[in-house]
């Protein structure tokens, strides 16, 4: 996918959410849903599979309207965190501009984070991406639980986060973090612009 | 000069923080190069953030940099009310000029604009006015353009074209570092941890922070012993409600989105090659007026950068001839209006042609004479050759002799020749315009009257939309200066456009003295064909034709008599037979041969000069003296055959 399109002055960005089942992803979509005018969203689709049982993606694209003369649309993706939906997940990731991972802070899920994180890469990884340039944020979500329940944010990010991407504490039900963390992402994706602008113009996309 | 320009707010007690870094390196860049950067940098945050001051550091920066620049600072609340006064003094041309002099505008409280319909246009015009200009103009606002409700999308998309910049609340550093400033200001020295412990506290803006400070300043004045950051809290939050002091704190949910988009537009502005957002800005403006902006969009894509303002006063400039095109057309055919052609200042040829269209629809230029058709053209040996030529022009207008230049004597036929084919060309449904019929001194005088009246487009533009131009007697042109160089460009503009061109004139090209090299050139280019004057053949069928038009009641052998003197064409031939039918009604109304003899001998004087003298006969006889040499015409000739 083309991030900038210079002959139809386009901006589109693909964001998908990462991370294991019922980390928040899909509550991060639920969130910037709410917050964003009617005008500006299309709506908020999960598609299903063939035999139409399993939802097994969010799809939230965001129209941000005409910004410094070029359309702007930001198209945000959840993958399935279950683990049997290893397709999908990669089907999902192909030609995303930039990953968000959703960690779940609770103290039980650690394993399932640094699994899914693994996952992650190992999926870049078949894709012939190198994770190393991939624009990711990760946000350890759900810190508005009991201290007990929970890891601090600093423990998680010594397990999780080895790359060193900038990271933020989120409670996606009530809205800390999520706009923080599509902002930090967002950045860093259109930090990519100007080096990928030329090749995007070279391939006549 | 006003009191936020005065020195007290300037960049350097201004604290930069991650929150406003951006909007004060716009804010320097603006005031170091005014009306070159951002323009107009419009900077928006909640109140209490610093936006005033910001403002006013620009103002007092720009103004020690460049120390003649006009700065003026202005609540819009003071601009509605001058505004005001002037309506009602009946002043606005001065209000306008005085802000139309203003190098660096500085408008604060941009949202107040809500609901004012007669400021915004008044506004509008004025941002024209200095935008135009090339001066800056910088505003405030406690919210994004988008978000000042009831405000015309033109002043929006204003206000919104130049850099949009936010500044949101300090964070804990910055909010440190101002409490340092403030204390500095007022000599007050705290215990260590005090500032840092009110730092901590949650804020809003930094007038909320300065609102605590000074309650802190008061109650180390009046207690005996000195703060500790221990009681700070309690004496602060006795003055408002904080929010719960919960690890992760819930944001507030209004204007998350536009907070987000704002930050969105700042790093696509960062990230996407500066030249490239200026022309995206420039074609979104284009497009949003109703242009097609192909040649912009092209330069979008191109890999090394383009010089934009070049670009755009290109455009412009197209689009100002676009207007100027669509409202002559409109003037002549409402129905022209917003046609496609007058949307794209790259079809600017085609929409000078639909205008020209709509001007020879309206109001056409002179066509050919209808009595003179090629059916009434006597042929003979001494037109065949012209004959020859104006059947391929007709057979295929401007394809094969373009221009046709026929030349000869007076009398001999031309301008009945060139009528003619004009006649027939207007027959012609492929034909793309009307056919433009006139003679030498017609157009001469035409493009006179058309300078005094200043119309000289609109006359040009009657001649550009025709099919076929004919022009008799060219020579009339000679020295004619001004005509010549017209006559040039619309036979440029026709030739180039396959249309025919004739042109008659007593003499050949080469002949026509004062006559440009440039036109000479041009009129030698197709085919010069001379009309001789009438052989015998042709002047017995002239005579004929002539003596039956009239009715004569002639003797047999009566044309055939009168042929044998030369006659230089059809003119002298009908002056001739006029006064045989003269002297006829003298004598009984016949025309018989003795008397044709008798007027032809006696009447010397009285018949036309070229009737030659009996000694001069022989001579003159085109049939028995050649006369002229077969040349270039000769050698055509044998290309017809």
């Amino acid at each position: 996918m083309s991030l900038v399109n210079y002959a139809t002055r386009e901006i589109t960005c693909k964001i998908v959410y990462y991370g294991p089942g019922r980390s928040g992803k899909t509550s991060n979509l639920h969130y910037i849903y709410n917050q964003v005018p009617g005008d500006r969203r299309g709506s908020m689709v999960s598609l299903a599979t063939q035999t139409d049982r399993t939802l097994f993606f969010d799809f939230l694209p965001l129209d941000l309207g005409t910004i410094s003369g070029f359309t702007t649309r930001f198209q945000l993706y959840t993958v399935p965190g279950q683990v049997y939906y290893a397709t999908t997940r990669k089907l999902v990731l192909q030609g995303a501009d930039g990953v968000v991972f959703v960690a779940d802070s609770q103290r039980r899920q650690i394993e399932e984070n640094v699994e899914s994180m693994q996952d992650l890469h190992e999926n870049l990884a078949e894709q012939g991406i190198d994770a190393r340039n991939v624009p990711l944020v990760i946000q350890y979500n759900k810190q508005d639980l009991p201290r007990e329940l929970i890891m601090d944010v600093d423990d998680l990010d010594d397990v999780l986060n080895f790359r060193g991407v900038p990271y933020h504490a989120g409670d996606a039900l009530r809205g800390t973090g999520v706009f923080e963390t599509l902002r930090t992402i967002s950045e860093l994706v259109l930090r990519r612009l100007s080096g990928n602008a030329m090749a995007t113009v070279g391939a006549g996309r | 000069m006003s009191v936020l320009l005065d020195g007290r707010f300037r960049f350097d007690n201004y604290v930069v923080g991650a929150s406003n870094r951006l909007a004060v390196a716009a804010g320097r860049a603006v005031a170091e190069s005014p009306g070159t950067t951002y323009n107009p940098l419009f900077i928006y945050s909640a109140s209490g953030l610093g936006k005033t001051h910001l403002i006013g550091a620009i103002g007092f920066a720009a103004k020690q940099l460049l120390p003649e620049l006009v700065v003026e600072y202005v609540p819009l609340d003071d601009f509605v009310d001058q505004l005001h006064l002037a309506v009602s003094s009946g002043q606005t041309d001065a209000f306008k000029q005085r802000y139309q002099r203003i190098d660096l505008l500085l408008i604060d409280d941009v949202q107040f604009l809500t609901g004012r319909r007669e400021t915004q246009s008044e506004m509008l015009r004025i941002f024209n006015a200095i935008q135009s200009s090339g001066r800056q103009i910088v505003m405030a606002s406690d919210r994004p353009p988008a978000e000042i409700a009831d405000v015309d999308e033109r002043l929006v998309t204003r206000l919104a074209g130049g850099l949009i910049v936010d500044i949101g609340p300090p964070e804990y550093e910055t909010r440190v570092a101002i409490l340092r400033n403030k204390c500095a200001e007022r000599e007050m020295t705290f215990a260590t941890g005090v500032l840092e412990e009110l730092a901590r506290m949650p804020c809003r803006s930094i007038r909320e922070l300065q609102g605590a400070l000074n309650r802190l300043v008061a109650h180390e004045a009046l207690g005996d012993r000195p703060l500790t950051p221990g009681n700070v809290r309690a004496i602060v939050a006795a003055g408002r409600v904080t929010p719960a002091q919960s690890r992760v704190a819930t944001p507030t949910a209004t204007d998350e989105f536009a907070g987000f988009i704002s930050d969105i537009a700042v790093a696509v502005a960062q990230h996407v090659e500066g030249w490239r957002v200026r022309l995206g800005e420039r074609i979104a403006h284009w497009q949003a007026a109703g242009y097609r902006t192909t040649m912009l969009d092209r330069a979008l894509t191109l890999t090394e950068e383009v010089d934009v303002d070049a670009l755009d006063a290109a455009f412009a400039t197209g689009v100002a001839r676009l207007e100027q095109l669509e409202s002559q057309a409109v003037l002549l055919d409402p129905r022209l209006a917003g046609l496609d052609v007058f949307r794209d200042p790259e079809c600017i040829v085609d929409a000078e042609a639909r205008v020209e269209q709509a001007i020879a629809a309206h109001d056409p230029p002179p066509a050919p004479w209808p009595a003179f058709t090629i059916e009434t053209l006597l042929a003979g040996k001494s037109n065949q050759l012209a004959m020859r030529a104006a059947e391929s022009v007709l057979a295929s207008p401007g394809a094969q002799y373009n221009p046709l230049f026929v030349h000869g004597g007076p009398g001999v036929g031309k301008t009945h020749l060139v009528h003619a084919v004009g006649n027939a060309l207007r027959r012609k449904a492929a034909l793309s315009g009307p056919v433009a019929c006139v003679s030498g001194s017609q157009f001469v005088d035409e493009l006179i009257a058309a300078l005094q009246e200043g119309t000289v487009d609109r006359w040009r533009a009657r001649y550009r939309a025709a099919g076929a131009l004919i022009v008799d007697d060219v020579h009339a042109l000679a020295g004619k200066e001004r005509s010549q160089e017209e006559l040039f460009h619309l036979f440029n503009a026709l030739h180039s456009a396959g249309r025919q061109v004739v042109l008659a004139s007593d003499r050949p090209p080469s002949e026509i003295g004062e006559l440009e090299a440039r036109l000479r050139s041009r009129f030698d280019g197709g085919l010069v064909v001379a009309i001789q004057p009438p052989d015998r053949t042709l002047r017995e069928a002239l005579y004929a034709r002539a003596l039956m038009d009239r009715g004569a009641d002639a003797e047999q052998g009566v044309a055939a008599l009168l042929a044998e003197l030369p006659v230089s064409g059809a003119t002298e031939v009908d002056a001739v037979v006029d006064r045989m039918l003269h002297a006829a009604r003298a004598s009984g109304g016949t025309v018989t041969l003795s008397l044709v003899r008798r007027e032809l001998s006696s009447g010397g004087a009285a018949t036309p000069t070229s009737v030659p003298t009996v000694a001069d006969k022989a001579f003159l006889d085109a049939e028995k003296i050649v006369l002229e040499w077969a040349d270039l015409d000769g050698r055509i000739i044998e290309e017809l055959r």
